[in-house]
């Protein structure tokens, strides 16, 4: 039934758009008409039963018929006596209001669509003005067709639609830390500086209508207050929109950001406080009032704030649990987020404030406890909401301007407003920077103090509270909106503009850029080492003692309370980065070797192999399945072949081709190998962020660790007598190593097992692709085994830890707890899934399958290429061991290549061991493997074997 | 105690440091209270000892290293000039010496005094270089054992390589000076000693 209707639907329009339409009422309408409408004619004169549809839709466009939407709506709902039955009926009613609405937003995307073809231009001027400017052009559209503007930006629909999500955007990515080290320096610009902004406009504006330099208006002083205080709201939309482009320091843009973010709630709050005054009226008003409005300030402002924050410690809790609702997880933030800002709005407390740091404060511990592809979710369908939203005040900024009614021209009253809110601004700013430099480590500088004061961009929020002004108390609201959107549009249009020369004339300190080197990483975290010494040997509270204090706090309660134990425990925060700088290389790694991937590469690669298999082919030893994992993976991946072949092992061709990757490799990884294990100092450094680098918490372990060391070390140098200092001492092996080679004994089998339960299919081209599988599957689950204290690196991607293995076959039978629990597990299943997905599309075809194992090499050796890396790579002096070489050793996950780097270097009697291995995998039916399978098999194996076979 | 210590301390020595130091009058009375308290010896210098009784150095991973750099080659003791002296390279650059010294010598605070301190901690045997050993051995202090020697090794080359420009697979000073050039050293190499 449903089907036949949409066709018929389709060919009414069809036939109604291509024969005449005869207008049956032209009812005098000034619209051009569109293709829209046509439609309504037409349809409508297909099925004349359905009257009402003409009435509305004929003769307007749809804009329009908002407007006249409400009066329409009773008829429209009135039962008609129908002589048949309709097969489709035109209900435009039907639909109108949400139909307006979700136009709007098309056309309010599709201007920024339009804005964003040519990238010149928004480099000139900014987004925001941009869509203003269109606004204007859309604004003037409707005019023409309605005589009127129909379309404005009400309070309402700003304050409670578009608004909050905007706010809780700018909370849930906050870069807290940043944030919360200038916190200090944030609230006084923020309470402190719009109070003054708000005080002085309002004052010097009342003193120049005494003055007489405006004329005569109906405005009393504390009008003339109120009015300041919705001026001097600095907009935080606005300013990120155009301090994104400019890019600039870290330090400053958290002021300007943060001081915008909070001083709308201070502003709302002030509004709502000079507004009750100004009902109030002058002669009611005493000391009494006063106070208690400065009260109400701090209640309203705090209380805001504090209803967000159990907002968000709600929030975090009901994440730890929704391991099973996982599909869900992700939209609590936004329910309870609103919720949150509704409820500060029920109380009468700051919503804004409310909104803002419910999102500040949950955004660590949702992170950590929702599964890794919700907080995805979270972050994009937050940054749509925000961005669609903030599109959608701009445009609307320019619609509303199109109005006759709503503007009042008095040029004193205006250009003075201008010229004090810029004023007065760049007086708080300066008097207070240079109170707050006196306590500062680094001040402010003067320039930065410059574009401080000329950032004060207004926005919606302005015009928003302006349109809120009861016009039975305010006689020249009207004067008050036009003067608002003026200066709205000169700040964010002209000061937008200017505001790229000006930085960039100013030689303003820009951000850092973001590629930082190995060298400054190892530096920096040297200073916060030495400073913390320093600070100790001063002996002094120092700045980071409160920090200490809180994170101690933090730790122990708060995070017990609101983390998942789980990511509490393996000290998550270290994970994001990690994972994601991972996945980015994996990513870099695949694209790389699609983009450079081709036969003859995989051919080379092949003749390396071939070179094992014909000299050492047939011996088989009990080490054999370990180091077989390894060679096989020299399809996949060039290092352990690139180790055999540093080696003089004869019979191996040198590749410099792989010897590049090799270097871009090591390059890579580097990093991230730091990144996870160099001691975090006791403190984190202030002005330095990054958003998923969370805090630094010091582990025990690693105190312990430490300490030790150093005692140990200085008892040598007790013993060995003072000979001056006593440097290079011997790097000593430490006793974790031995505990992590017992563990490392049985992994072996169950990557053997696991590759022959993942190669069922007995086609010796499908070794390849289980091989990619591995591949692709151990790097994602290799974060997991952080917890076990198993250290990894991304040179080591294709080694599976014991661990690994097991909770890859759960992730590839079904996502048990053990894999779903932890953040990142579904991560393995995604994975490994789309890996066995083309595995078995290609399992057919041997081309095929060669065409997808062929890349697979480049996915691990290619990547980021760095050539200036390469030369030194490629003769490395005898102490500098390749760390991929012994990368298996570390995250003790293969187990031979391990036990071979002990014995290092590498002998021909040695790679032996290797070939059997390759063998076997070729066809795993064979009874190498059925041997090396039969002796301990894990309870949790037979599951993946299904598994495949359903495949 | 406090008042005691700062009576052992001569006015004119107090003059003389803050010339050389910046430190101001009440600073330098405060830490020589500091220092008076470390001196368990109570002979007016510090020793080894001294320092490695304070609790926190014992779990900060270059602790020692830092220690060392209080004391000049050879020695075992420190008295308070040269106590001050070395806390003097993490004194905040202010706004009023940036420009003031240009022609007078380099205070102890400049960005490559701050540098050189960082420096010297990497280079043991003070040929002003630092060797792929000497950051072997700083990084190792500075990394936990889950990574292996090799790759530690693999990440020491890197580093080098990042700041070696004549390739003699050492850093030196000023090739230190180059790579770091946009780091913030003012900044991440001050702490704020109260006033």
């Amino acid at each position: 039934m449903h089907v036949a209707h949409s066709c018929l639907l389709g060919l009414v329009l069809l036939t109604s758009l291509t024969h005449e339409v005869p207008t049956e009422e032209s009812s005098g309408s000034p619209s051009k008409h569109l293709v829209n409408e046509t439609r309504h004619h037409g349809s409508a004169h297909h099925l004349e039963t359905d009257s009402r549809v003409l009435r509305v839709s004929s003769g307007r466009t749809q804009d329009e018929a908002v407007l006249h939407n409400s009066g329409n709506h009773e008829s429209a709902h009135q039962p008609k006596n129908i002589s048949e039955v309709a097969i489709v009926s035109f209900k435009w009613d039907h639909v109108q209001e949400p139909y307006v609405i979700v136009l709007w937003i098309f056309v309010a995307g599709m201007s920024k669509l339009v804005l964003e073809l040519n990238h010149h231009v928004t480099s000139v001027i900014p987004e925001s003005g941009l869509l203003i400017l269109i606004g204007f052009v859309l604004g003037g559209i409707v005019w023409g067709a309605d005589k009127a503007q129909t379309f404005t930006l009400t309070p309402t629909v700003f304050f409670f639609y578009l608004l909050p999500q905007i706010i809780l955007d700018a909370g849930y990515f906050m870069p807290n830390k940043l944030f919360f080290s200038n916190m200090g320096a944030i609230l006084i610009y923020a309470v402190i500086g719009t109070c003054w902004n708000a005080g002085a406009v309002g004052l010097s504006l009342w003193g120049c209508y005494e003055g007489g330099a405006m004329g005569n208006l109906d405005i009393g002083l504390l009008q003339f207050l109120l009015f300041g205080s919705l001026i001097s709201a600095v907009d935080p939309v606005a300013v990120i929109a155009v301090f994104e482009e400019v890019h600039v320091n870290e330090v400053l843009f958290i002021l300007v950001f943060g001081e915008s973010l909070l001083n709308d709630g201070v502003t709302v709050v002030l509004y709502n406080v000079f507004d009750s005054f100004v009902s109030l009226g002058g002669p009611n008003i005493d000391a009494v009032e006063i106070i208690r409005g400065i009260i109400s300030f701090f209640v309203v402002a705090f209380g805001g704030a504090l209803v967000g924050v159990l907002f968000a410690v709600l929030l975090s809790l009901i994440t730890r649990y929704t391991k099973n609702i996982q599909i869900i997880e992700a939209g609590f933030i936004f329910v309870l987020g609103y919720l949150s800002y509704l409820t500060a709005e029920m109380l009468s407390l700051s919503a804004i404030l409310s909104i803002t740091f419910c999102g500040v404060c949950c955004q660590k511990y949702i992170n950590a406890n929702m599964d890794e592809r919700s907080v995805t979710t979270v972050r994009y369908v937050m940054k749509v909401f925000a961005n669609g939203s903030e599109t959608m005040i701009f445009v609307f900024l320019g619609v509303t301007a199109i109005d006759k009614a709503i503007w009042v021209w008095n040029t004193g009253f205006i250009l003075l407003t201008l010229f004090f809110v810029l004023l007065y601004r760049f007086i708080g700013v300066f008097v207070l920077t240079w109170i707050l430099n006196k306590n500062r480590l680094v001040p402010i500088e003067l320039i930065d103090q410059v574009v401080m004061s000329y950032g004060g961009l207004r926005g919606a929020v302005a015009y928003g509270l302006a349109v809120m002004l009861d016009d039975k108390k305010i006689t020249e609201k009207n004067l008050m909106i036009s003067t608002t959107l003026i200066v709205i549009y000169f700040t964010v249009i002209l000061q937008g503009v200017t505001m790229k020369p000006l930085v960039q004339w100013l030689k303003v300190k820009r951000a850092a850029e973001t590629e930082i080197k190995l060298v400054e990483k190892v530096n920096n975290r040297a200073f916060d080492h030495i400073l913390c010494a320093v600070e100790d040997i001063c002996g002094r509270i120092g700045d980071k003692w409160w920090t200490r204090g809180w994170k101690r706090f933090e730790r122990n309660y708060i995070s017990w309370l609101l983390m998942k134990p789980k990511p509490r425990k393996s000290k998550d925060q270290l994970f994001g980065i990690f994972h994601k700088l991972n996945l980015e290389d994996a990513m870099n790694y695949i694209t790389e070797g699609e983009r450079r991937g081709s036969l003859a590469f995989l051919k080379k690669e092949d003749d390396v192999q071939v070179d094992f298999k014909k000299k050492f082919g047939t011996d088989v030893e009990d080490m054999m399945p370990d180091i077989m994992v390894d060679t096989e993976h020299s399809g996949t991946d060039h290092v352990p072949v690139i180790s055999f072949m540093r080696d003089p092992v004869p019979s191996v061709s040198l590749d410099m081709h792989e010897q590049d990757l090799q270097g871009m490799r090591g390059g890579v990884d580097a990093h991230h190998l730091l990144q996870e294990h160099l001691y975090r100092s006791r403190k984190h450094h202030r002005h330095k962020y990054s958003r998923s680098n969370f805090s630094i918490n010091q582990s025990e372990d690693e105190v312990q660790e430490i300490f030790q060391r150093t005692m140990r070390s200085r008892l040598e140098s007790f013993k060995s007598t003072k000979m001056g200092v006593a440097p290079g001492k011997v790097i000593t092996k430490h006793p974790q190593k031995e505990r992590q080679q017992k563990v490392r004994g049985h992994p072996k089998n169950f990557l053997v097992f696991y590759l022959s339960a993942t190669g069922k299919n007995p086609k010796s081209h499908c070794v390849k692709n289980k091989e990619f599988q591995i591949y692709l599957e151990s790097p994602w689950s290799f974060v997991k085994s952080f917890k076990s204290n198993v250290f990894n690196f991304f040179l080591c991607l294709y080694h599976t830890s014991y661990r690994n293995v097991i909770s890859l076959q759960m992730a590839n039978g079904k996502p048990t707890d053990r894999s779903r629990s932890h953040p990142y597990g579904d991560e393995d299943f995604e994975f490994s899934a789309s890996a066995s997905a083309s595995d078995s599309a290609s399992g057919g075809e041997g081309a095929t399958a060669g065409g997808y194992s062929f890349r697979t090499p480049y996915t691990v050796g290619a990547g980021i290429e760095n050539p200036a890396f390469m030369p030194e790579m490629d003769t490395p002096p005898p102490m500098h061991a390749p760390p991929w070489l012994n990368q298996p050793e570390t995250d003790g996950t293969v187990v031979a290549s391990q036990r071979a780097q002990r014995r290092l270097p590498w002998t021909p009697s040695q790679i032996r061991r290797l070939a059997p291995l390759r063998v076997s995998t070729r066809s795993e039916d064979s009874f190498v493997m059925a041997d090396i399978l039969s002796p301990d098999v894990d309870p949790e194996d037979p599951q993946p074997r299904q598994d495949r076979s359903h495949k | 105690m406090g008042s005691r210590a700062s009576s052992l301390l001569r006015e004119e020595d107090i003059e003389e440091i803050k010339k050389e130091t910046g430190f101001s009058h009440s600073q330098i009375t405060r830490l020589y209270s500091r220092f008076h308290s470390l001196d368990k010896g109570e002979n007016g210098a510090l020793s080894r000892e001294d320092f490695q009784r304070i609790p926190e150095l014992a779990i900060n991973p270059l602790g020692d290293r830092i220690i060392n750099a209080f004391f000049p080659e050879g020695e075992d003791q420190v008295n308070f000039r040269g106590f001050m002296r070395t806390l003097a390279h993490f004194r905040p650059v202010e706004d009023n010496e940036k420009n003031k010294h240009l022609d007078a010598s380099e205070p102890l605070n400049s960005r490559s005094n701050k540098l050189l301190f960082a420096f010297r901690l990497y280079d043991l045997d003070r040929d002003d270089k630092i060797s792929r050993d000497e950051l072997l051995q700083v990084l190792r202090m500075m990394v936990g054992v889950n990574i292996s020697d090799e790759q530690l090794g693999s990440i020491a080359d890197r580093t080098i390589q990042e700041a070696d420009t004549n390739g003699d697979m050492c850093i030196s000073f000023s090739e230190f000076i180059k790579v770091l050039e946009k780091v913030d050293v003012e900044q991440k190499m001050s702490i704020r000693f109260l006033h």
